[in-house]
């Protein structure tokens, strides 16, 4: 086609922006979405100067701001997130000229790369000088994110792997713990070795850090019996943030139940591949497909040897090997499909299928676009694959009632029950 | 052997069962009127007379909460229900569980799969119940007329909103009760097949369970018609309705045996839960009441005795979707007469009986010099009737409102099924805001359930006023404020707090919903509310709490629409001489009509028209969507480019046949741009190309068992019949491709497609088991870059062993026929803008997708714009004429920054509109509608958005329609008078 030489109609409204100087003395806002992850980015982004607070409110006040401030059809996940800086900045607790909000953005085909816009015209009326930053590596919004060097990026990544680990061993460790509450204990502790590992530089002592969360863990005193393990799995937001999923891990837990989160890292390294292939596929972008390369590269690296040093531990159930779950995907469904959480989810829930995780409550906002064909549409698939598979799609809404969900994951527990009675009559023959 | 006790406590019925020795030896049934606690108790008296000692074991969607807090031992229903299976119908295959809001089906055999309803999906026996109500008539009355009904209708099966909007015009037609109540059930099960089955197929030996299944007869006759099974493979249990209960009884081995005194005991001291979110009542004292009641009785018109006055009349009628009102005034604006009924199915009749007795009233004192009708029932109105005058409802309802306030700037109209509100400005209507057809949190759901508990609406309102604590129910469908309320309900909320909180759900949809405000003053200063909902105090206090303003309810809020069609009838008849073409008194006196429906012929839509035969020998005829239907010629000279397109595209298809083999192309998504791309690719290459049907409702209902994900949007679950016809035609294989980027036309940050348009073929390969990777060619292509492209399809086609140079050949002729396409589009959309600038013509750009131009998408509005006399232009022909934009939101979706140029060009553009058509369900049109809006409003233009689904019912459209073109002439005026 064309080049189009043409005038160009300028409907953009004026919004305010970041800029270095307002780094000293701007409050800068978090949404919630992965607990203790966040606890570990918020200091990185502290000793880089930044003041942060990762925002706890979630009452249904917050979910009501958000169906004031946001569209009808827009998913859930931008209400959640709209709800809670609206919500909060109505407190009075923040000056309204010294307060901004993050938010990530990926920049894919999916709607959920217009949440910025979508956060815009919601503070607009009532908050006007409240910028939003932007936290992309999509080249987006230039100007007005947060400075990124090296260093504030390895920090980044290895929080987020020692978040996954703590997450991961957490959920492995809680539902059999002897004593209540031993395993929130370890959990304080960890993330207090982490903060000290990301204070004296030595959080790049990979072996050491991740052995410390291995001991800390396995020293916690365990019952031994089995339980059903419950994986979960989709959209990012809802998967992870327990104001998106009615918190959902709490409930498995109180349904005796062992919940399986895959790792956030997994979630990232998709991005990143995805650029990769865009490359591969269709000639985009070479240049920086290289150096998405050489960070793939890199943080795969890493991500081999946290899994060689759980494994030789023993005791916890390793996270999944990136390279497994792009062989996974390959049996489903093509890695071509990259829109939101795309080829990852049934990626996901077949290498959860293939570690033991039968079961699978597989999270999206109400209508979620790519949800459609990588979630509900694959079920059918993995299915005829992994014959045991028990998936049940849970739909997320400001008004869908927890009862409703609570149920269809409460049936597919019951079905979970009657699969391991089934395997334990089978072991018994045997 | 002790005794077991099965509770099933459902979200509208308890039902228990005991069991002894492995018999069933008790059962009932009962509706639990939401009083769930006390008819779970006065049911566990009843089984006393088996014996003290149970096991006891709860299941069931309400049973859950009470099972938690009294202790008692829980299982989740469907998995009771499948142990009962397995015990009493070992051969089972399938079984099919309808309840009061659930849907579940559970697969036996070929792996076990149990499935639930989502949460979208309304139709289970709380929407037949529901249906039932809106017919005015019981469940088993419409079971009884269903099993008489003639046709079936298309009635919307995914969510009871929507079917209810269905519905409501079919009665107004006419149609019959019968047929509607068969259409009905019919939806239940296309709904259960759609929704629940996704992809499987129901087969074998089928058990039916629950209620609505073993009570309705005219729904098992659905069920079995439709899974097309027989009597041997049908099975409908003696006891269906408490099958669960059963099955908890079944599941109570596993618990302790125990006093039934003790369990009672448990459960009436189960405490209700905390965690319902509270707002605040409605009025603090009685003197806020007397002052606020005082404050709304001075907007009211004064009467006048119609026995007494002599003299001149004029009448408005306002024939709503679920009442009917009337009214006749003096030249002075004065009440003569007014009128406000349910329709119960038969606007008509009611009409005709008010006027006789308007005639009887009036006698030879009046003279009615001029009538008007406005609402749904217009047309028909019109012509059973004689009336003057037709006005599209949203104007008769400004009229009126401006007589209660000049200097009104915002009026909300909260009817029985639609909200209306519009902006005003210099005394026009400047822009409207109707209620889509997912949002409709309206007054009929507040008189549906008030009906639900047993009571008048005004009762269960005037409860409402003085509740100490309203729950907060949330503020968006009314499928979903249904699941709310029950809730609240399990949690204890009582009746008045209900009523309160349904009264500010209703105001916050529309407040924030509907209008989309985000700070009440956005509505503006003179607010002026009417519509019969405003009636109800608690609503009108719930919306002046809400926006913090005083606003004016006129007392005859219910009648707005009447009279303001009786002002317009008024200001119309201006000549001295005229005389009323009103039907007289002695014509009315010898009315009578017959209904009859029969399938058009006149065109491939095939429409469902209703001919309706008066007793004067005259016709009407509705449910057409073009004049064709209703006997007339259609519109020869309004150009259409909708109609152009569609023809052009399938003109791509050549009839020859191809050495290589046949290649099967499904019509639609990215195919509606691409087709001549990728016909001509396959012709060059020596295939023949074999297109998929057309489509149409059946063709979707052909691949509906493959439909994975429900709320996917209605061009997207198309495909799956496209498919099903492809096979059906022997194919040698289905070409359908991934592209994750559409064509890069430079003028947005990015390219891409949405995620349905690009990866569709992979939900359906995953879906469909007759698909495999050698009758599926679904390669990943990004056309933008040829090389990879090539290579791509090479593999993609690599049994046909085409070489790369080939392939590239007819990539490169495809690529040129797109183009070519491109500019005839283009071409015509100049040629039909020069014509009707030329014939002072307004046009209408319908702006949408590429596949909109599908006429069971777009319903046939293009014909409908036609048949209003205007010029209908696409966004793809006209976005080339439009700036480059620069927007609020990301803009990186081809078909979108499409959208958001042609708007500019429309705003530029005199006598230009743009009316933007939006699927169902469309997770990025949520985004670039708000900045479609913004562009045009930014010059003063309309916005109009039209949300397109399956239903197929044009007559909300045209009342959309209707205003918008009402409002630009208006506004033209109030130009040309400045």
């Amino acid at each position: 086609m064309k080049q189009q030489q043409k005038n160009t109609a300028d409907f953009t409204d004026g919004y305010p922006v970041f800029t270095r100087e307002m780094k000293k003395d701007y409050t800068i806002l978090v949404p919630d979405m992965l607990p203790w992850h966040f606890d570990l980015l918020v200091h990185v982004m502290r000793q880089e100067g930044y003041k942060v607070e990762v925002l706890h409110n979630d009452s249904r006040a917050v979910i009501d701001e958000g169906l004031k401030h946001v569209h009808n059809d827009a998913c859930f996940p931008a209400l959640c997130v709209i709800g809670q800086y609206v919500n909060a900045l109505k407190t009075g607790e923040y000056d309204l000229d010294k307060t901004a909000v993050l938010i990530t953005q990926s920049g894919g085909g999916c709607r959920a790369s217009n949440y910025i816009p979508l956060i815009r015209k919601a503070l607009k009326a009532e908050f006007p000088n409240v910028p939003v930053i932007s936290l992309n590596f999509a080249g987006l919004e230039k100007g007005n994110g947060l400075e990124l060097n090296l260093k504030f990026l390895l920090k980044l990544a290895y929080s987020i792997y020692y978040g996954d680990l703590i997450m991961s061993f957490y959920n492995q460790t809680k539902p059999y713990e002897a004593h209540e509450g031993a395993s929130a204990m370890a959990r304080v502790k960890c993330l207090a070795g982490m903060k000290r590992a990301l204070d004296d530089g030595s959080y790049k002592k990979l072996k050491r850090n991740v052995n410390f969360l291995l001991e800390t863990f396995s020293a916690v005193e365990v019952r031994k019996e089995e339980k059903i393990k419950v994986g979960i799995v989709g959209e990012i937001y809802v998967k992870y943030s327990p104001l998106g999923n009615s918190h959902l891990e709490e409930f498995l837990l109180s349904e005796n139940c062992e919940p399986v989160v895959p790792a956030l890292m997994d979630f990232i390294l998709y991005c990143v591949v995805n650029n990769v292939n865009d490359a591969k596929f269709y000639g985009l972008n070479k240049k920086s497909a290289l150096i998405f390369r050489i960070v793939y590269r890199w943080l795969y690296k890493k991500q081999r040897k946290i899994i060689r040093l759980t494994e030789k531990h023993g005791r916890f159930e390793p996270l999944h090997d990136f390279e497994h779950l792009r062989r996974c995907a390959d049996k489903v469904i093509n890695q071509g499909v990259k829109m939101g959480e795309g080829w990852l989810i049934p990626a996901e829930m077949a290498a959860l299928a293939e570690t033991g995780t039968e079961n699978i409550v597989c999270a999206q906002p109400f209508g979620c676009l790519p949800n459609h064909i990588a979630g509900k549409g694959a079920i059918r698939a993995l299915r005829a694959l992994y014959e045991n598979e028990n998936i049940v799609p849970v739909d997320y809404d400001p008004s869908a009632t927890r009862v409703n969900q609570e149920n269809r994951i409460k049936l597919m527990i019951a079905t979970a029950r009657e699969n391991m009675k089934a395997k334990d009559r089978k072991t018994d023959e045997k | 052997m002790a005794n077991l006790l099965g509770i099933d406590v459902g979200s509208t019925t308890v039902k228990v069962c005991v069991i002894r020795g492995g018999e069933v030896v008790y059962s009932s049934y009962v509706r639990h009127f939401s009083r769930v606690k006390e008819c779970v108790l006065s049911e566990l008296g009843k089984v006393r007379e088996f014996g003290t000692q149970f096991r006891t074991c709860i299941t069931g969607s309400a049973g859950l909460g009470l099972a938690q807090r009294g202790g008692i031992c829980f299982v989740q229903e469907v998995q009771a229900a499948f142990g009962a299976i397995r015990k009493f119908y070992p051969d089972a295959d399938a079984a099919v569980e309808l309840g009061g809001e659930d849907a579940k089906i559970i697969f036996i055999t070929g792996g076990t799969e149990q499935r639930m309803n989502g949460s979208c999906a309304g139709g289970t026996g709380a929407f037949i119940d529901q249906m039932a109500t809106l017919l005015d008539i019981t469940t088993e009355e419409m079971d009884e007329l269903a099993l008489s009904a003639q046709r079936v209708y298309p009635i919307a099966s995914r969510c009871g909103v929507f079917a209810k909007s269905d519905i409501q015009p079919l009665l107004n037609q006419g149609a019959s009760k019968a047929d509607i109540a068969a259409s009905i059930f019919q939806a239940v099960v296309d709904q259960t097949v759609s929704g629940l089955a996704q992809g499987r197929r129901i087969k074998g030996k089928v058990l039916f369970l629950g209620g609505p299944l073993f009570f309705l007869k005219g729904l098992r006759k659905a069920f079995v018609g439709t899974l097309g099974l027989d009597e041997a493979h049908a099975i409908f249990p003696e006891n269906a309705p408490c099958f669960m209960s059963v099955g908890a009884a079944m599941h109570a081995v596993n618990a302790e045996e125990e006093d039934i005194f003790n369990i009672e005991d448990r459960i009436s001291s189960a405490a209700g839960s905390d965690d319902i979110a509270v707002g605040e009542p409605l009025f603090s004292s009685r003197e806020e009441y007397d002052e606020f009641v005082a404050r709304h009785m001075r907007s009211d018109l004064q009467f006048e005795d119609v026995r007494k006055y002599k003299g001149e009349a004029y009448l408005g009628i306002d024939s709503g979707s679920t009442t009917t009102k009337l009214m006749l005034i003096t030249p002075d604006n004065k009440i003569l007469y007014s009128h406000y009924q349910t329709n119960n199915g038969q606007p008509l009749d009611i009409v005709a009986e008010r006027l006789r007795e308007i005639y009887r009233l009036i006698g030879s004192n009046i003279v009615i010099r001029g009538a008007c009708v406005t609402g749904y029932g217009e047309d028909m109105m019109k012509a059973a009737l004689k009336i003057d005058f037709g006005v599209v409802e949203t104007m008769a309802h400004f009229k009126a409102a401006l007589h209660f306030n000049p200097e009104v700037d915002f009026i909300i109209d909260i009817g029985g099924q639609d909200i209306k509100c519009f902006k005003v400005k210099n005394r026009a209507v400047d822009s409207i805001m109707l209620n889509e057809a997912c949002s409709s949190g309206c007054g009929s759901f507040i008189q549906t359930f008030a009906k639900a508990m047993g009571m008048e609406i005004e009762e269960f309102s005037r409860l409402g006023l003085f509740a100490k604590r309203p729950v907060e129910l949330g503020s968006r469908c009314t499928v979903f404020m249904n699941s709310s309320v029950k809730q609240a309900q399990k949690e204890g909320a009582c009746v008045e707090d209900i009523s309160a909180g349904l009264s500010s759900s209703i105001v916050k949809n529309a407040i924030y919903k509907v209008i989309r405000a985000r700070t009440p003053e956005e509505l503006g200063e003179h607010i002026v509310v009417q519509g019969g909902t405003f009636l109800n105090d608690a609503v009108l206090r719930s919306f002046e709490k809400e926006t913090g303003k005083q606003v004016v309810r006129p007392a005859i809020a219910g009648l707005m629409g009447a009279f303001g069609a009786a002002l317009y009838a008024k200001e119309n008849t201006r000549e001295e001489t005229v005389i009323s073409t009103l039907a007289t008194e002695a014509e009315l006196n010898v009315f009578s009509y017959s209904s009859k429906s029969v399938t058009c012929g006149g065109c491939t839509s095939r429409c469902n028209v209703n001919i309706l035969t008066f007793s004067d020998g005259r016709r009407f005829i509705s449910g057409n969507k073009c004049e064709r239907g209703a006997g007339l010629k259609p519109p020869q000279d309004v150009p259409d480019i909708y109609k152009y397109k569609y023809e052009r595209l399938r003109a791509c298809i050549s009839e020859e046949k191809g050495k290589r083999g046949r290649v099967g192309i499904p019509f639609q998504l990215v195919m509606y741009e691409q087709l001549p791309l990728w016909a001509e690719f396959f012709r060059t290459c020596g295939f023949g190309v074999v297109l998929s049907d057309e489509s149409s409702r059946e063709l979707y209902f052909r691949g509906q068992h493959t439909v994975a994900s429900d709320t996917a949007c209605y061009p997207a679950k198309l495909i799956h019949g496209h498919v099903e016809s492809l096979l059906d035609k022997g194919v040698d294989f289905i070409f359908y491709p991934c592209e994750s980027y559409n064509i890069d036309e430079h003028d947005s940050v990015n390219h891409y497609n949405c995620p349905v348009v690009a990866y569709y073929p992979e939900l359906l390969k995953a879906n469909n088991e007759r698909l495999d990777s050698d009758n599926f060619v679904m390669p990943y292509l990004d056309l933008n870059h040829e090389k990879t492209a090539v290579k791509s399809l090479k593999s993609a086609l690599k049994k046909y062993k085409l070489s790369s140079a080939l392939i590239r050949k007819g990539l490169r002729a495809g690529m040129r026929r797109m183009a070519e396409y491109h500019e005839d589009v283009v071409m015509k959309g100049k040629e039909i803008l020069e014509a009707a600038e030329r014939e002072g013509r307004q046009t209408v750009i319908l702006a949408g997708r590429p596949y909109h131009a599908d006429p069971e998408i777009n319903h046939g509005i293009n014909k409908l714009l036609n048949s209003l006399g205007i010029a209908v232009l696409s966004e793809d022909a006209v976005f080339e004429e439009g700036a480059l934009v620069k927007v609020n939101v990301l803009n990186q979706w081809t078909y979108h920054a499409r959208l958001y140029r042609a708007a500019e060009f429309a705003a530029r553009r005199e006598n230009v509109n743009l009316v933007q058509l939006v699927s169902f369900g469309c997770g990025i049109d949520a985004v670039t509608t708000d900045e479609v809006r913004a562009i045009l409003e930014k010059s003063g233009k309309l916005y109009t958005q039209i949300k397109i689904d399956e239903i197929n019912n044009l007559g909300v459209v045209k009342i959309r329609l209707r205003s918008m073109l009402a409002a630009i002439e208006e506004q033209k005026l109030h130009k040309e008078q400045r």
